[in-house]
């Protein structure tokens, strides 16, 4: 078979995504003209939006962050053969972890405030997956099925702390009072201001960087070390990794644990970079669209990486869009990316086995 | 020599009106509506109604955008305001602490509120005496049941839909005291404005308990209350925009809560120059609320029942009666 021969990486990893994009663009122009405005305008808006100018690039990689944590989520888990689907709910636990941790020690000492929030963000949501992981490893319970379940635990659970318990003092809406003063990531802008450059006011802080250190992070563990490799190895042969003395229900805990950390970690961005209270629904899908960005990005660090901020630059390029064109709806929006997904993701193929014949044919003309 | 110079001059005289014109025309507005979108036949679409009068009457476009989530709120607010809009208004209660924060920010843009109180220089806040309007529903709903039976479905569960439902039941006991209410609420989330399946199911259980009129404050939800009203051949009363022609014969009447008169109120001051922070009641008296009648629905009002109506109006207009508000609700009286 054409497919399964294997192609230079520049094909694989740029020629291919590229022209899938390409391929993505011209079915949504397609349907941009159907709905009567100009495609081109749009599409240039799109990508103005995301990449033209200071903000607009503070933007594609602040949306980028969310996505590269949810993307190495999905993806460490799916190296231990797991498919993680409930990085949503494992994002909205990591929040609540979030807010107590900063607001049991951010009255007091700030500085303290912030790392109770992040160690907050990333035990809540280990301990939100470490439950389906048990079942799964103990029970047989699916844990596609449970923790897609455990979402909507998560989810109920954030609307009544937010009603209930953790409910602003005075507000009608669910979310929390605001965290205590200076328990916020510092942003970007700022640090490059303190660095003597300007920077145009954006939404992006450092958690982009902790975000770029964990994808460093979990690549190094998969690859580097042995912990990595016997975890590979589950992945790919439960069987053989048992044969070879690995206990596969403790690698399918820990895999879990360590995914929903990161998932919980999106908080980080969302809540402590710039909302600076908990809110219902702030996950937003980005724990579901990590899967695509981890498939996209072929479950690897970098690939994780580009795929997050081709994500990233949709999502501000296609709210660009939005804010410019009257006609061009959120769901006008919503449908580009779903074609982006859609070719990128799951027609994969269509392009890749067409091109590999084209390679093939080409290397045995040459043998030849 | 002197002909250049007259020419000069004109040509000045031109380019000053011209730019007076165009700063006219700079005049850049921006509508932010709530998650409900700007077609949801109830609140969100009041405000696009407000918005497209001034744009007919003055030409003036406006931006606008509909947040898919309550963190877009922010961030939404956050970028209009950079790109030098000179007015945000932005439409719902959610965006009390987001237009805090922003308008902290952006000193020199002006917003304006609805629904949400924002005591700042820059804002402008406008709310309304929902119960108002809500209590001569009540009675219209009181004066038409059959089953001596009605009922309340509110949206999203806070002080300011309850501030409907307590005129409603108000109003109601002003015309008789014997009628049973059932209330129930969609959600305590936003999510609660936008799932008219569940109001739907909530308002035929109703119905199936011997409800024959239900009061639906629910935004977009409460299509679902007046689908199945009309499935059991009941009368619904609708919310926010006069919904008696989405289904005639079925909506009994329409609480309307202006926020089109609002919204084009705050756009027309703010384009000439009489906008003022502060905060803003609109209410029976200034039309800011009441029940609509229109010809949708004029063959349910008897002129009875209109003339109780009128009755009450001119009272709760005078002062001589006074609705009751509940704590934590937003009229800031």
């Amino acid at each position: 078979m054409a497919a399964a021969r294997k192609l230079p990486f520049w094909a694989d990893n740029i020629l291919l995504p590229a022209l899938n994009l390409l391929a993505a663009f011209v079915v949504s122009g397609i349907v941009i003209w159907a709905l009567g405005d100009n495609p081109f305008q749009a599409l240039s808006l799109l990508v103005q939006g995301a990449f033209g100018y200071q903000e607009a690039i503070g933007y594609t990689l602040y949306y980028a962050t969310n996505f590269i944590f949810t993307g190495l989520a999905v993806s460490i888990a799916y190296h231990a053969g797991l498919f993680n689907i409930g990085g949503e709910g494992q994002a909205m636990v990591g929040g609540v972890g979030l807010t107590l941790g900063v607001f049991a020690f951010g009255p007091h000492a700030p500085l303290l405030g912030v790392f109770a929030g992040i160690v907050g963000a990333a035990l809540f949501g280990a301990i939100w997956a470490f439950i389906p992981a048990w079942l799964q490893a103990r029970r047989g319970a699916h844990i596609v099925i449970t923790t897609i379940m455990f979402n909507f635990i998560a989810s109920a659970l954030l609307a009544y702390l937010l009603v209930g318990p953790l409910h602003r003092p005075g507000g009608q809406m669910p979310e929390s009072a605001d965290f205590p003063a200076g328990t916020a990531l510092i942003h970007i802008h700022d640090l490059l201001g303190m660095m003597g450059i300007s920077y145009d006011n954006n939404p992006m802080n450092i958690s982009f960087l902790i975000a770029l250190l964990c994808a460093w992070g979990m690549g190094f563990l998969l690859w580097r070390t042995r912990f990595g490799y016997e975890l590979r190895v589950v992945g790919k042969s439960a069987g053989a990794a048992r044969f070879a003395g690995v206990s596969v229900s403790r690698m399918t805990i820990i895999a879990m644990m360590i995914s929903g950390a990161l998932a919980g970690l999106m908080g980080l961005n969302e809540l402590l970079g710039e909302q600076h209270r908990l809110l219902a629904n702030f996950t937003l899908g980005y724990g579901f669209v990590g899967i695509a960005v981890a498939f996209m990005g072929r479950n690897k660090p970098l690939g994780i990486i580009l795929a997050a901020i081709l994500f990233g630059a949709l999502y501000q390029g296609g709210t660009e869009v939005a804010f410019d064109i009257p006609n061009f709806s959120r769901d006008a929006v919503v449908m580009v990316q779903g074609l982006v997904i859609l070719f990128a993701g799951a027609m994969e193929h269509l392009f890749r086995d067409p091109i590999s014949l084209l390679f093939w044919r080409f290397a045995e003309r040459k043998a030849a | 020599m002197k002909k250049t110079f007259g020419r000069a001059v004109l040509s000045l005289a031109a380019s000053i009106v011209m730019s007076v014109t165009a700063m006219a025309a700079d005049f850049k507005p921006v509508v932010l509506y709530d998650i409900g979108g700007k077609f949801d036949k109830s609140f969100n679409e009041a405000a696009r109604v407000g918005a497209d009068a001034f744009k007919a009457e003055t030409g003036i476009a406006y931006r606008e955008f509909e947040p898919r989530s309550e963190t877009q709120y922010e961030q939404a607010l956050k970028r209009f305001a950079r790109r030098h809009a000179d007015l945000i208004v932005a439409v719902g209660v959610g965006y009390a602490v987001a237009v805090r924060n922003v308008a902290k920010e952006f000193p020199n843009v002006k917003f304006t509120v609805v629904d949400a109180i924002v005591d700042l220089p820059n804002v402008q806040s406008i709310t309304f005496k929902e119960n108002e309007g809500s209590f001569l529903v009540g009675m219209i709903a009181a004066m038409k049941t059959k089953t001596n039976s009605i009922g309340f479905i509110g949206g999203m569960d806070i002080p300011l839909i309850r501030r409907f439902e307590r005129g409603y039941k108000q109003g109601a006991d002003y015309v008789r005291k014997d009628l049973t209410f059932t209330e129930n609420y969609v959600g305590t989330t936003p999510s609660a404005w936008n799932d008219p399946i569940k109001a739907a199911e909530l308002a035929k259980s109703q119905y199936a308990r011997g409800v024959d009129i239900i009061f639906s404050a629910a935004g977009p939800s409460g299509l679902g209350v007046i689908q199945a009203a009309k499935d059991a051949g009941k009368f619904a009363i609708g919310v926010d925009s006069n919904q008696n022609y989405v289904a005639p014969g079925t909506v009994l009447t329409s609480m309307m809560k202006r926020v089109d008169l609002a919204v084009h109120r705050a756009l027309a001051q703010a384009k000439d120059g009489t906008w003022k922070p502060g905060h803003t009641v609109m209410d029976l008296k200034d039309g800011g609320v009441d029940y609509a009648l229109d010809k949708y629905n004029a063959s349910l009002i008897t002129p009875e029942m209109k003339a109780k109506l009128d009755e009450a109006r001119a009272k709760i207009i005078s002062g001589e009666l006074v609705v009751g508000d509940v704590a934590g609700s937003n009229t800031g009286r």
